[in-house]
């Protein structure tokens, strides 16, 4: 059954229909908070369709987590209105919107065992007891963790820990599960595996999934669709293969992946491609921000798309002339840079599969080229950028 | 880092410096503690006066004291007074010390400092004042004045012990509670209440400690008919003295030492359960 | 989560306290205070009185005379208790912060009363100083000088110690190691590098010694003689005896000015915080 979801209507597409469209489990609308002078979330407007994974990406200070603390009701929002599952969130105090958290730092309570751990929320909720015994053992078999009920929270590993904190967030089978960079304190190969876990528990569950993460690659493996957080503001949302190529602001850009920037102005529009003067000379890139002539605009082109060779015999839409002034060997691809005539340093990622009938020296001249649809023109970004 | 490196061997007058030292520390040991060993020595005198070293044994001093109605009664009266007091200051020094924690508001510092201000002011002044203004109150020569007198004495200590406790949690404990379905009352209840556990009953000890102890205040307003044991004490140090009042100075004395092997074991107990 | 402190809604829980305070601890302050100026009628009078006559400057130079003595005492012992705390074994430190905490948590009146006992003409330190010949009499100890020195100095030594303690025990041991690379003798090492990194450590135990002892009542009343009149002392007799609420508000007027200047001062050059440090 597929769960691809239309961000613009959220009605779940293909496999069996009810015959209304199901709201969506989380709804954000012109969410704003400040703290005095300080906008921390500067309207936020989201719908999260039910099993959905949506990552809030970005920097420290972006405001991904004060967002994610007020749908938790953690922080009262300073203007906008919240929707679970279509019924207004705001009225109602952290411990009546029945959604599950995990916390960073995991927050297991030290003077209770894993299983009472667990137990808590079904204890709040007034479950009889051997109805809890049973749900908690469940969970527990779920997360890895058979028999670590009676140990301590500080008898276990990060990993461990984090797997209780996940079962106590879901054992009493909420629509909606928050997690506010669960992973940042592990290490990288904890990280993967955990990363895994939580992407298998989502499948099985079937439990929406807000995600806080500043960890590009981590959003990338496991988001549904992924929310770019820049200074408050969401500046794109989508599928991660959507941001990746087709990036709508200069930051989405330059935050997901690595990006050459160019500044320069539009001289001609053809449909979905459009001619640009830059410094070093007329580009031609994928019109994304629908700029008009005259427009000023950045062109972001990525290092991987960029070919480099010594020949004079391809033939590319942009190319630019310059020379090596620095080579970085990653095992598995070679970063070049190079610094262009007009005088901007660009960076150029190649595979290190296949032959190379030459290789490519520091300090030699070289030849840059991509095609028109592998650059994006985007708008400039007024506003000051964070991180 | 308290160790100091090692200094180079022979230099005779840093040896005399450092058994100097050692001496002074000696006999600083013996000059703090000595004095009560002294005290708890003559409670078991039979001499009816306080000689030292006593002649005999005797228990007699301590059946005086349960005995005599007007040492009994005084001692009563402490108890009375500490009991009630230890819990009103627990109770609202806890509760003030979580208000303060977890909220906020422009002058917070100012009411903290307000609520410490006991330990500030000279106790001789709150003493007088005290006793002027009780007349006024009725409440001079009463069991509830002595217990609010007290009161007031006691909650900066338990505020101070509770406060330090509080700022260890982790508040993301309270807000894993209160997403987990746990009202306010019930975060407090089975998460935050059982990790300051020990500085609550620590901070109870220390008032009923103090408030055994307490003597300037309770003196301005304790009448012959109600006082207890310390006042007691007093008259009877400017009267006529026998060594009943070492009975009563090492019952104060055993008291205070029970109350702080107590703390200690709770804390040395909370420690290895991972409470703060 | 970086953030600021959850909406208020526990404020209420800080009343109860605040209220109990200001009825039975501020107002009752104030109540005496306003009394130097009001009783028997309006007027400073009584402050007058207090800078005029000389029973009163006694009083008030008396007690600046034994606070003073007793810290400096204080200080003479204190230092070396509290650095060989800092500064041996872990068994020592413990043995030691337990021999210092027992008085510390002891009633003052068991404490002062154990004074009276030994210091008695009869009493144990008379008894032994003849025995082994230093006197030929007993001599007067008690409800004198002396014997209020005596005991003060013992019930406020932990005051002393513990903050300069805690100070100690932070000085990094590196100082006076690179000190004696270069060449410091010993005793320079001391007074040159460690004395004057423990100096916030001597000033806030001096000035705690000094503003709790400016205010002391029960001992200077049961081991002092009538030269040794203190503060506190003078108010009580002014109550109890004369039922003059005017001059005694007068004194505690200047006992509290002076106590609060005191803890300002320090406050101001160390920092109060290791007041509440144990």
């Amino acid at each position: 059954m597929s769960r691809a979801v239309d961000n613009a209507t959220a009605e779940v597409v293909g496999g069996p229909r009810p015959t209304e469209p199901a709201p969506p489990t989380l709804e954000l609308k012109g969410i704003r908070k400040v703290f005095g002078p300080i906008v921390a979330v500067d309207r936020v407007d989201l719908e999260l369709g039910k099993g959905e994974f949506v990552t809030f990406l970005g920097p420290s200070g972006s405001g991904k987590t004060t967002t994610l603390a007020m749908v938790a009701g953690l922080q009262m929002p300073t203007e906008g209105t919240m929707l679970l599952d279509g019924r207004p969130l705001d009225p109602l105090p952290p411990y009546r919107r029945n959604i599950g958290m995990v916390f960073q730092n995991y927050a297991l309570f030290p003077h209770m065992t894993v299983a009472r751990n667990v137990a808590f929320p079904l204890e709040m909720r007034k479950v009889p007891g051997d109805e809890i015994r049973r749900r908690v053992a469940d969970v527990l078999d779920l997360v890895g963790l058979p028999d670590y009920g009676d140990r301590y929270p500080r008898q276990l590993s990060g990993g461990q820990q984090q797997r209780v904190a996940l079962a106590r967030a879901i054992v009493f089978r909420p629509p909606l599960l928050l997690m506010d960079e669960p992973l940042g304190a592990l290490d990288k190969k904890l990280r993967e595996q955990m990363q895994l876990e939580i992407m298998r528990l989502h499948r099985d569950l079937a439990v929406s999934v807000l995600y806080v993460t500043h960890d590009q690659e981590e959003a990338l493996v496991m988001s549904d669709r992924i929310a770019v957080f820049n200074a408050g503001r969401i500046d794109q949302i989508g599928p991660a293969q959507e941001l990746y190529e087709r990036p709508a602001t200069k930051f989405v850009s330059g935050f997901l992946g690595e990006s050459n920037f160019f500044e320069a102005t539009v001289t001609a529009c053809e449909g979905e491609l459009c001619m640009l003067e830059g410094r070093n000379g007329p580009m031609r890139a994928f019109n994304a921000a629908g700029l008009a002539c005259g427009d000023k605009a950045v062109v972001a082109v990525r290092p991987e798309r960029i070919h480099i060779t010594t020949a004079a015999s391809e033939t590319f839409d942009n190319s630019v002339t310059g020379r090596v002034t620095d080579i970085i060997y990653l095992g598995q691809s070679r970063k070049y840079v190079v610094r262009a005539e007009c005088g901007t340093e660009l960076t150029v990622l190649e595979q290190s599969f296949g032959i190379r009938r030459h290789s490519i020296g520091i300090g030699e001249e070289v030849r840059l080229g991509w095609q028109g649809e592998e650059a994006n023109a985007l708008a400039e970004d007024m506003r000051k950028e964070a991180g | 880092m308290g160790t100091l490196a090692a200094v180079p061997p022979g230099a005779s007058a840093e040896r005399w410096w450092s058994r100097a030292r050692i001496l002074v520390c000696v006999l600083a040991a013996i000059y703090l503690v000595a004095p009560l060993a002294i005290v708890l020595i003559i409670s078991f005198s039979s001499a009816p006066f306080l000689t030292f070293p006593p002649p005999g044994f005797s228990l007699q001093w301590y059946e005086n004291l349960m005995r005599n109605p007007m040492w009994f009664g005084s001692l009563l009266t402490s108890v009375k007074v500490l009991v009630p007091t230890a819990i009103l200051a627990t109770g609202m020094g806890t509760a003030a010390a979580y208000g303060l924690a977890r909220t906020s508001f422009p002058g917070k510092a100012a009411v903290t400092g307000f609520l410490m201000a006991p330990l500030v002011v000279p106790v001789i002044i709150v003493a007088a004042g005290v006793f002027g203004v009780f007349r006024k109150f009725g409440l001079y020569g009463t069991l509830t004045g002595l217990i609010i007198a007290h009161t007031v004495l006691t909650i900066p200590y338990v505020l101070a012990t509770v406060s330090a406790a509080l700022a260890v949690v982790n508040r993301q404990l309270e807000d894993a509670a209160l997403t987990l379905g746990a009202t306010p009352w019930n975060c407090f209840r089975r998460v935050t209440l059982p990790l300051i556990l020990p500085a609550v009953l620590s901070g109870l000890l220390f008032a009923m400690v103090i408030s055994f102890d307490e003597l300037v205040v309770s003196l301005f307003i304790s009448t012959p008919i109600v006082r207890p044991v310390t006042v007691q004490m007093w008259s009877n140090i400017r009267g006529d003295v026998d060594p009943t009042i070492a009975a009563v100075a090492t019952v104060l004395f055993l008291f205070s030492l029970c109350a702080l092997l107590a703390e200690h074991v709770a804390r040395r107990h909370s420690r290895a359960t991972g409470h703060v | 989560m970086a953030r600021p402190v959850r909406r208020g809604g526990y404020g209420w829980l800080i009343a109860p306290a605040v209220g109990v305070l200001l009825v039975f601890f501020a107002y009752p302050v104030f109540w005496l205070l306003l009394r130097s100026a009001t009783d028997p009628h309006w007027g400073m009078q009584n402050f007058v009185t207090v800078f005029e006559r000389p029973v009163y400057l006694r009083v008030l130079w008396n007690t600046v005379a034994i606070s003073g003595m007793t810290t400096l005492f204080c200080l003479l012992i204190g230092y070396p208790l509290a650095y060989t705390m800092a500064n041996s074994s872990e068994r020592v430190r413990r043995l030691l912060v337990f021999v210092v905490l027992i008085p510390f948590w002891t009633s003052l009146l068991v404490r002062t009363f154990a004074w009276m006992v030994l210091l008695q003409k009869q009493g144990l330190i008379n008894e032994v100083l003849v025995g082994i010949g230093l006197l030929e009499r007993p001599v007067a100890l008690i409800y004198n000088r002396l014997g209020v020195l005596v005991g003060m100095v013992q019930i406020l030594l932990p005051f002393m110690v513990f903050p300069l303690y805690a100070v100690l025990i932070r000085i990094d041991g590196s100082f006076t190691a690179a000190a004696a690379t270069l060449g410091a003798t010993p005793v320079r090492n001391f007074v040159r590098v460690y004395l004057p990194l423990s100096l916030p450590g001597v000033l806030t135990g001096s000035t705690l010694v000094f503003i709790i002892s400016l205010g002391y009542f029960i001992t200077p009343a049961l081991l002092g003689g009538a030269g040794d009149l203190m503060i506190a002392q003078m108010i009580e007799r002014q109550i109890a005896h004369f039922g003059n609420w005017g001059l005694a508000g007068a004194l505690a007027v200047l006992l509290l000015v002076l106590t609060v200047l005191l803890l300002a001062a320090m406050h101001r050059l160390v920092g109060v915080r290791t007041v509440w440090e144990r």
